[in-house]
């Protein structure tokens, strides 16, 4: 919760915006009424229509006008145009949307967008181009660690995650743990661990 | 038109010459232990940079201007009729386009669409589609086999199909009745496999956008693209087919339930026709739990008979499982693969109220064999016999014979087989076990593929199949490249667009070996065009122009690169078109395959833990070993997902699927995954000029037997359900199984 506060938004004043924008169009008395509650030195309440949010996305600062429910996952793919991070289960339970928040690995999914007001984050995208791949993208087409490709764009920023905690010595278990949150149904799971060894060996 | 070529054909060990009739047109086939530069070696795949820094384009990934987004309200009930829908709200809301209800529906599954909303943006969609009241009469259901059985008549959509092994009626051969009754050693068991949903990370759905002329662009996550720009959705757009162009650039897996448009994309379609714009809808994941497809379940009671020396006379047996409200397709294949002279089988496909099965890699399979290779290792305990002995001693096949053995070596059979079941001490036991597997897929149809070079060198070679993420892409570069002399990578391969010529859909394993010997033929032809083309610039004969290592030569030491000789091509190009005729006689038929798997069972939790699984399997020849791996790790692991852990859970009281997620529908992860030995065995099959078969179904068929069969070595009990959950193990240890 406490990186929620810094940003303004308590969970439950989200629940309850987003409960109450399904249910009729009549919402912000009762939000208003909820900021009163909440006292004037409490959190911000926002939306529930468009707000502005401006994070650094890859190295670049972008500045978004979306509904407070948009999940930073959505705010990536649209507006952003940013389509590597998928969207799969949508509830934090495959990984196939992680990226980087501040350099940590988080589910894209489980961030609303707002929360990520001022900060960094990088998508597979953001990590290495097609000219000029990071050492964990060039791993995994050296070892095959794409199949259809759905999950590999999340794969790609947890191991690259565990390539910079970890280094050179990256071992095999780390590499494991780094992924566990990452499903796949096609079954790259043998050549991802080899490719994330290969790459911390790499540099 | 047709000429005899004799060659060597087979498995090193066991080959055999083969005198084929082939077409004028068809190249000679490559024979065993012909020299390759790039067919058979590891080439990476031609995508891997675009899915590895996200601009791979998905169906999900399409974003158009002005797009709209579809969704449909689902019912709760296995069996209802929808009484009343108010829909009031959501049609009077800020952007919704246009709203569908269907009042009076009979809804005969879960996850039955009952309502759908075209909106602006997703946050609308989501808005109308909460908003939206649906009041149901409740019918009676029933939505288990065993509660399907009770009453069939009241509580099933349909009556129940009898099939045998999915082809219809009764199997029946040899004199079961009397082998059974003439059997020295007998066994008898039940098994059962539950159901498994497909569980591609990427749902089923569609992008459809009209254009201002009427022509339709259809992006669909399908496994057959001209298969998609078929009936259902032609008849939706009310479009010919050649105004109807459908892409599958990438796609996020299909296991085989992506086929053709389905009612999600005809709506997708009609909303599109509707609204004038273009509209994506992609199912949720609990749609695509619930009605995405999935493999049927099965209740297997076999007799497993023979004599005291090992050898099968018998398999007897009978099945149910349900493939939903859809008719056939729960049958197992639980009599192949190993000589079984007498056998006597009854399967029965059994209506639920539940969504329709669909294929599922290697469909009656991995269910069919893990309970033929249980009933084998009781069989061979009874008759106290070595499980491995008993089924080298069973087995036609001249390649699973040499597999088998290599196999036991590389887990160490000898030593790591327990000779007395479960005789570890402690309470974490640990066994081997083994299982065989088969598949029979050496492509067909007559598809062509095309190629054109420009005078700068720059080859594409174009079909319209998908690349599944099988590397179908690579696979015809492959191809190509071999008769052209230049690397792979050097190619620019264009799939999964109904613009090429037509592909196959990618069912069975039937894709590798049906396009890759059109792509071996389109770079012959190009390589005979370029030889024309050097011929008159050399003044030859252009036949006496020959490519070897990459290089043209002719008579009088006349030499030209590769890129030489594309200079002379004209400025408008050059084109030329692959295509695969008919079959050849071939070596065997059946694709051979084997697994081992070695585990540890906590006998204190019932936790199973795969510690190691050793693959080896026959695809013909390998094109590209690499993806080939890949495939063979992605059966196994699929294979031990479905052992240990998939099971679609249902409310009997609902009807609905109460783990619809993937926190509570579990599919094998990071953390559990083993290490895999793959060992693939280079089998010229003769079929076709580069003696191909398919792999993706049979790499699957073995695991769960294999499994099952080490947990029996390691525990001394069978553990005759899947998944193979702790609370089944601890219930097969103190003998509460059914």
């Amino acid at each position: 919760m406490s990186k929620s506060d810094r940003r303004g938004v308590t969970r439950r004043a989200l629940f309850k915006g987003a409960g109450l924008a399904a249910a009729s169009g009549a919402v912000l008395k009762p939000l208003e009424a909820l900021a009163k509650e909440e006292g004037a030195s409490g959190p911000r309440v926002q939306g529930p229509g468009a707000v502005k949010a401006t994070l650094e996305v890859n190295g670049a600062k972008q500045t978004l006008e979306v509904e407070p429910r948009t999940t930073l996952l959505q705010a990536l793919r649209l507006p952003l145009d940013l389509t590597g991070a998928k969207p799969v289960c949508d509830r934090g339970q495959c990984g196939a949307c992680t990226v980087l928040l501040d350099g940590e690995p988080v589910y894209s999914c489980t961030v609303l967008a707002v929360e990520a007001e001022g900060r960094k984050v990088t998508t597979c995208e953001g990590l290495g181009t097609p000219e000029n791949l990071h050492a964990v993208q060039q791993a995994f087409v050296d070892h095959d660690g794409a199949q259809c490709g759905f999950c590999t764009p999340g794969m790609v920023v947890a191991c690259a995650y565990a390539v910079a905690k970890h280094g050179k010595d990256l071992t095999e278990a780390q590499a494991r743990e780094a992924t566990a949150g990452n499903l796949c149904r096609c079954g790259t799971y043998p050549h991802v661990l080899k490719a994330a060894v290969a790459a911390a060996k790499e540099g | 038109m047709a000429r005899k070529v004799t060659y060597l054909a087979g498995i090193e060990g066991a080959e055999r010459e083969l005198t084929v009739e082939v077409h004028d047109l068809d190249a000679d086939p490559w024979p065993l232990g012909a020299k390759l530069k790039y067919v058979g070696t590891e080439v990476p795949r031609l995508d891997g940079v675009a899915k590895v820094t996200g601009v791979a384009q998905f169906t999900q990934d399409v974003n158009l201007d002005k797009m709209a987004y579809a969704g449909e309200v689902i019912a709760p009930h296995a069996h209802a009729v929808v009484k009343s829908i108010d829909a009031s709200a959501a049609r009077a809301m800020p952007g919704v386009l246009a709203v569908r209800t269907s009042e009076g529906k009979r809804v005969t599954y879960a996850g039955s669409s009952v309502a759908a909303v075209c909106a602006t943006s997703r946050e609308v969609l989501a808005d109308a589609l909460a908003a939206i009241r649906v009041e149901y009469d409740v019918q009676p259901h029933a939505v288990t086999v065993e509660e399907a059985l009770k009453d069939e008549v009241r509580v099933s959509p349909r009556r129940s199909n009898d099939t045998a092994g999915g082809r219809g009626g009764a199997m029946r051969r040899g004199n079961p009745d009397a082998a059974l009754e003439s059997a020295e050693v007998k066994v008898e068991a039940e098994y059962r496999t539950a159901i498994q949903t497909h569980s591609a990370l990427e749902p089923h759905g569609s992008v459809v956008s009209i254009d201002k002329e009427g022509n339709a662009t259809v992006w669909a996550s399908t496994q057959a693209t001209s298969g998609f720009a078929g009936g259902r959705l032609l008849r939706a757009l009310e479009l010919p087919r050649g105004r109807v162009r459908v892409i599958t650039e990438h796609m996020g897996g299909g296991f085989g339930a992506k086929f053709g448009a389905q009612s999600w994309d005809v709506l997708c379609a009609e909303f599109a026709k509707e609204t004038g714009r273009p509209v994506k809808y992609l199912l949720t994941r609990r749609s695509e739990h619930l009605v995405g497809g999935n493999r049927p379940d099965s209740i297997q009671k076999l007799t497993l008979g023979g004599t005291k020396d090992g050898t099968f006379t018998v398999l007897a047996g009978e099945t149910w499982g349900t493939s939903g409200n859809g008719r056939g397709g729960a049958g197992c294949a639980n009599f192949m693969g190993y000589t079984l002279p007498s056998v006597r089988m009854l399967q029965h496909t059994v209506s639920t109220f539940t969504a329709r099965g669909a294929a599922f890699r290697a469909p009656r399979h991995p269910q069919g064999f893990f309970a033929l290779e249980g009933a084998i290792d009781a069989f061979a305990a009874k008759a106290g016999l070595d499980p491995l002995a008993v089924r080298m001693k069973n087995d036609p096949h001249p390649v699973r014979q040499i597999q088998w053995k290599i196999g036991a070596e590389r887990i160490g059979w000898k030593r790591n087989h327990r000779k007395v079941a479960g005789s570890d001490k402690g309470p974490v036991k640990r066994g081997v076990g083994c299982a065989a597997g088969r598949w029979s897929q050496a492509g067909r149809g007559n598809w062509s593929v095309d190629l054109t070079i420009d005078s700068s060198g720059h080859v594409i070679v174009m079909n319209g199949a998908q690349d599944l993420g099988t590397g179908t892409r690579t696979l015809l570069a492959i191809c190509v490249a071999e008769e052209l002399g230049i690397p792979p990578a050097t190619i620019d391969v264009r799939v999964g667009d109904t613009r090429y010529p037509p592909g196959p859909g990618s069912g069975g394993s039937t894709t590798a070996p049906s396009l890759g010997p059109a792509a071996r033929e389109a770079g012959l032809r190009a390589r005979e065009a370029l030889a024309a083309l050097l011929g008159v610039e050399w003044k030859t004969d252009s036949e006496k122009v020959t490519l070897e290592d990459g290089v043209f030569k002719g008579p009088g030491g006349k030499k030209a690169t590769f890129q030489e000789a594309c200079g002379l091509i004209p400025d408008e190009g050059l084109r030329v078109r692959g295509t695969r005729r008919r079959n050849y006689d071939g070596y065997n038929r059946e694709t051979a395959g084997c697994q081992f798997a070695e585990v540890a069972v906590d006998t204190e939790t019932g936790v199973i833990t795969v510690e190691r699984v050793v693959a080896v399997h026959d695809a013909g020849r390998l094109v590209n070993t690499m993806a080939s791996r890949s495939q063979v790790n992605g059966g196994v692991i699929q294979g031990i997902s479905f052992a240990l852990y998939e099971e679609r859970q249902l409310d009997e009281n609902l009807g609905d699927m109460v783990n619809p997620t993937f926190d509570t529908y579990k599919i094998m992860g990071m953390a559990d995954c083993p290490q895999i030995d793959v060992v693939l065995t280079t089998v010229v099959s003769g079929f076709n000029s580069i003696g191909m078969m398919g792999l993706g179904e049979p790499a699957t068929v073995p695991t769960a037997g294999a499994i099952a069969s080490a947990v029996y070595n390691a525990i001394g009990v069978q553990v005759r359900q899947l998944p193979m959950t702790p609370a089944r193990v601890l219930a097969a240890l103190e003998g509460r199984q059914q």
